[in-house]
């Protein structure tokens, strides 16, 4: 009896590990793919879905029609996304099922930072590409950098160094900052922090929130407590516009200047023009600089029924830039794919001469806005006075400061 | 004077005013929670989520069909009180002879289909509810900044709970519930029609989660998650202060509301785990709770 | 006996073929939350311990695997051994304080001290807060044996939860498994035979907890993180449904209720959304109602009934 059921579980192990070798090279064969597969793994239901969500899915999947229109691929494209929850576990695991199962290339907008480093592993380990649009961490390109990532839209450096001078260089000194806790928040706060000691303000100190907090009450009396000039909020979507309000509610505004560091059109047309005029913020896309920007906004109107934010338009240039590139090489294989990238000038409506550099920070242009008043909007989503564009040499971190282990000094 | 303890008194005061506003909340729900334990004995773990469709039903009402904050405090609680009353004669009545841990299974269940129906209607991001406009705005107290919707949360939950105290422990009533509480059969037999009381009861218990719910909309986000964060918070408050007496639930709730924001002025850190950390330090000292008695 | 030998046996062989046609990667999940209810059900099934806070052993047991793994540089084995030892010791204090208390009680306790941990966790900075603690290495076992190679780390996590399944199996049946089984049915006649109630209640307890931080630990392996998700009360909740629907008190009750409900939730998840949610809760409700024994529960009541009606 007994060697009958070694017999059997031998027999199996030898049929299961024979198989996993079939399985394994039916893995492989599809890398040189005749489909390229692209997933866009976002938050669709939480407090940064208005920022990426539905929006990225949709600008993704214009990027696509497009690229087909114009450039008539042979092969086929498919387009997958996913809800993360804003949980760095659900999108690690998604991208690892994606990757395994699915045969998915590319993974786009992976916005929020902490899902943003873990599918950034799972993709390095598996050898495929994240063009990440919707994540600001600057961990992404330094301790965290990887080669197979491209850290694509926007980050806290680049968010905190326009605001961080602009208001401390006005007097407002001293600050507070109220910060989402995670590691998007404390990027945004350190380097927030030292854009404000750089240009000779202190900071009093800091406030933790979580994430997708129900009540700001009680951390903003906190902020009020230390009688800084400044508070900087160092969190995004539903929750800055909640700070915002509870702000309001406890008459912080009078005597405090409230500074939302990661502020984007979404917000703005959330909380209205009187509420907002005259904050001043750093972006990375604005509908309405010039013709080009304003005929594909319009477009993606057309399709979301609101204008894109930074996350929108950076996806579509993304997706778009990825399909050239594979087209150009031949291959979905990620590192010849990433040699070219890293090798292209990227010119659409999104970026003018943007370049990707060693540590996989794509370089462009930013602007530093100011809301306008009520008076001096002329149109719907008419929001922004342009204070300054800020060259991609200026607007992101040097290499010379690069914490990167890729980037050779 | 402008400070207490170094920190700026009206950062202090209005913490103590945060405090007692959560209070109110742990007060309403501990205190239904504990009338619903007295006569069914089930624990409602559906208790949080029927709190926030309280709220979420105050927003629908105004979203949809024009209903203002008034006639919601009145509206929504009688729509949870009708939820509960169908999920006690068509689930809970099939229990009371089951151990009372099916109870706490059954609402568990009923706690995830309401958080993920919402949840799919909504998002968790939150919806907003603006304060009514008599409560717009704050009192300038001097050494205080008072919003005043938050000073009308502490008085209507303190009216509400009081009523209810004096309903169960002074009027006839309450005397049928109180005796269908210790002995049903007993009670039954005297021609009080008991399972209709266990029903109104249910009905009642679950109607004050949905009034805390309305009060607490345009105080913060209404999500789909905020009741299910709160429950467990009340569970500890009940498990502190016992479920024997009505006081003893108000009192607690509202002290443990304190107690927390004080936490918050002086070690923000522990002060989402000050009510548990008082919880493990009751339960040594006094395990039947500061109220309670051993059953 | 034979006959149960042949059945575990069969068993065994569709185990270790199971990679070859499914996802092994999804196979391994289904593995860990099996062996956490299968914990659980040491517990609720057997000793009759309602633990509504089970997850902060699969949490904190996930966090010390990872860190030790990743940070001190433990080979794997170990750091599955330190992560189940600090979840038992873990598990002695919880247990300590919520066996003061019986019935509901006990359940609010004990899914109350969870929570606190859960916030500790939040705020620790070792977990990595929300971030959760990413990128630990599944190393080599034993100094060899390759983990980052799926097939060769489903063995492995196979050969731990088969481990822990004979041990659970065996703890049934011995003598200690006979007490809690007393107290289970009858508490006050089970201390009037004179035994420690409260000590064999903790010794349940404490091992429960040892096992569900197995089944943790083995979970940071094969994701390579470790999470808040894990000590969250939904977690607590999904494995009091996997026990409930696969049967409690059974011993292949757990198994298969973990197995249907990973699998329902892998299924379901791009397809309905947050829906998913309102399902489990309308199992729970189902089976609160009218499924009481569970699948395996009901499959083995049926069987009886057909033996009777034969014999």
């Amino acid at each position: 009896m007994k060697r009958k059921l070694i017999g059997a579980l031998v027999g199996a192990a030898v049929v299961s590990l024979a198989a996993g070798q079939a399985f394994a090279q039916k893995g492989a064969a599809k890398l040189s793919g005749d489909m390229v597969k692209i997933g866009v793994l976002t938050d669709m239901s939480g407090v940064y879905s208005d920022l990426g969500g539905q929006g990225s899915v949709t600008a993704a999947q214009m990027a696509i029609d497009d690229f087909k229109a114009q450039a008539k691929p042979s092969w086929k494209i498919e387009l997958v996304y996913a809800d993360h929850q804003n949980k760095a576990d659900v999108g690690s695991n998604k991208a690892r099922e994606w990757y395994d199962t699915q045969g998915v290339d590319m993974i786009t907008d992976a916005l929020n930072s902490a899902v943003a480093l873990a599918v950034s592993k799972v993709t390095l380990e598996k050898k495929r590409i994240l063009l990440d649009t919707g994540a600001a961490s600057t961990r992404l390109t330094n301790e965290d950098c990887s080669p197979n990532t491209v850290h694509y839209v926007y980050d806290t450096y680049a968010l905190a160094n326009g605001p961080g001078k602009a208001v401390t260089k006005q007097g407002k000194d001293s600050w507070y900052f109220l910060t989402a806790d995670y590691a998007f928040g404390h990027s945004l706060e350190k380097d927030t922090m030292d854009a404000v000691k750089a240009n000779g303000g202190k900071v009093i100190g800091a406030v933790r929130h979580p994430l997708n907090a129900s009540d700001f009450s009680s951390f903003l009396l906190q902020a009020q407590a230390s009688k800084a000039k400044v508070v900087g909020l160092a969190n995004a979507g539903g929750d800055t516009i909640n700070s915002i309000k509870a702000a309001n509610e406890f008459g912080l505004t009078k005597t405090q200047t409230i500074v939302g560091l990661l502020t984007t059109i979404i917000d703005i047309h959330a909380l209205g023009l009187p509420t907002t005029q005259g904050m001043m913020f750093t972006e990375g896309f604005y509908w309405n600089l010039n013709n080009e920007t304003r005929e594909w906004s319009r477009k993606f109107f057309g399709k979301h029924k609101k204008m894109p934010s930074m996350l929108h338009a950076g996806t579509y240039s993304a997706v778009m830039t990825y399909l050239k590139a594979v087209q150009a090489t031949g291959t979905d294989e990620a590192d010849a794919v990433m040699k070219h990238l890293k090798a292209t000038t990227i010119n659409d409506m999104f970026a003018k001469g943007g370049k990707i550099r060693e540590d996989g920070r794509m370089v462009h242009d930013m602007y530093l806005v100011e809301v306008k008043k009520p008076a001096e909007s002329k149109e719907p989503w008419d929001y922004y006075n342009i204070k300054a564009v800020i060259p991609g040499s200026e607007a992101f971190q040097p290499m010379s400061l690069s914490r990167c282990p890729l980037v050779k000094k | 004077m402008t400070e207490i303890f170094g920190i700026p008194i009206q950062a202090f005061m209005g913490q103590l005013m945060l405090g007692l506003v959560n209070g109110s909340f742990y007060a309403m729900l501990s205190l239904g929670l504990a009338v619903i334990f007295g006569m069914l004995n089930i624990i409602n773990f559906a208790h949080g989520a029927l709190y926030m469709a309280g709220a979420m039903l105050a927003w629908m009402g105004l979203n949809y069909f024009g209903i203002g904050y008034w006639w919601s405090l009145l509206l929504a609680p009688l729509g949870v009180g009708v939820i509960g009353i169908f999920i006690e004669r068509s689930m809970l009545q099939w229990l009371y002879k089951l151990d009372h841990l099916y109870g706490l299974l059954l609402t568990f269940g009923l706690a995830l289909i309401l958080e993920g129906l919402f949840r799919d209607l909504y998002g968790v991001s939150g919806l907003p509810y603006s304060i009514p406009e008599e409560f717009a705005g704050a009192y300038n107290l001097g050494f205080m900044f008072l919003p005043k919707y938050r000073a009308w949360v502490i008085l209507a939950s303190l009216l509400v709970c009081f009523a209810t105290w004096f309903v169960i422990e002074k009027t006839r009533l309450g005397a049928y519930l109180r005796a269908a509480t210790e002995n049903p059969k007993l009670t039954q037999a005297f021609g009080i029609n008991v399972p209709l009381m266990v029903m109104l009861t249910y009905g009642f218990g679950v109607a004050l989660a949905g009034f805390a719910g309305v009060l607490a909309a345009p105080a913060m986000q209404i999500s789909p998650l905020m009741g299910s964060n709160l429950i467990i918070v009340v569970f500890a408050v009940v498990v502190i202060g016992g479920m024997g007496s009505i006081l003893g639930s108000i009192v607690t709730g509202l002290g443990l509301g304190v107690i927390e924001g004080l936490t918050k002025v002086f070690y923000p850190e522990a002060s989402s785990t000050v009510v548990f950390i008082i919880m493990a330090i009751v339960l040594l000292v006094r395990p039947a709770g500061l109220f309670g008695r051993e059953k | 006996m034979n006959r149960q030998l042949i059945g575990y046996g069969i068993l065994l062989a569709l185990m270790l073929a199971a990679p070859a046609v499914l996802y092994p990667v999804l196979v391994m999940k289904i593995l860990c939350f099996a062996l956490f209810a299968c914990a659980f059900n040491l517990l609720i099934g057997f000793t009759g311990l309602l633990s509504f806070g089970h997850a902060v052993f699969l949490g904190t047991a996930g966090y010390v695997a990872g860190h030790s793994i990743k940070v001190w540089g433990f080979p794997p084995e170990l750091g599955l051994i330190a992560a189940a030892l600090a979840a038992a010791a873990l598990g002695w204090v919880i247990g300590s304080l919520a066996i003061r208390r019986s019935g509901i009680y006990f359940a609010m306790i004990t899914l109350a001290l969870a929570q606190m941990m859960y916030f500790f966790f939040l705020q620790a900075p070792f977990t990595g807060g929300e971030d959760g603690l990413q990128d630990v290495p599944r190393g080599k076992l034993l100094g060899f044996i390759d983990l980052a190679d799926d097939y060769n780390l489903y063995y492995f996590v196979l050969a731990v939860f088969v481990f822990a399944f004979w041990l659970i199996h065996r703890t049934i049946h011995s003598p200690f498994g006979q007490v809690l089984k007393a107290i289970r049915e009858n508490e006050a006649r089970a201390i009037s035979l004179g035994y420690d109630v409260a000590k064999y209640k903790l010794l349940a307890f404490v091992l429960s907890a040892g096992l569900a931080g197995l089944a943790g630990a083995t979970k940071t392996l094969v994701f390579r993180f470790a999470t808040l998700t894990d000590a969250h009360w939904h977690t607590s909740g999904e494995v009091v449904l996997m026990t409930l629907l696969g049967g409690m008190g059974t011993v292949f009750g757990p198994v298969v209720g973990a197995a249907t409900i990973v699998t329902l939730q892998n299924e379901l998840a791009d397809k309905v959304g947050s829906l998913v949610t309102v399902i489990m809760g309308a199992i729970f409700v189902v089976c609160v109602l009218a499924f009481r024994r569970g699948i395996v529960g009901e499959l083995g009541a049926l069987y009886k009934k057909m033996l009777g009606g034969k014999g």
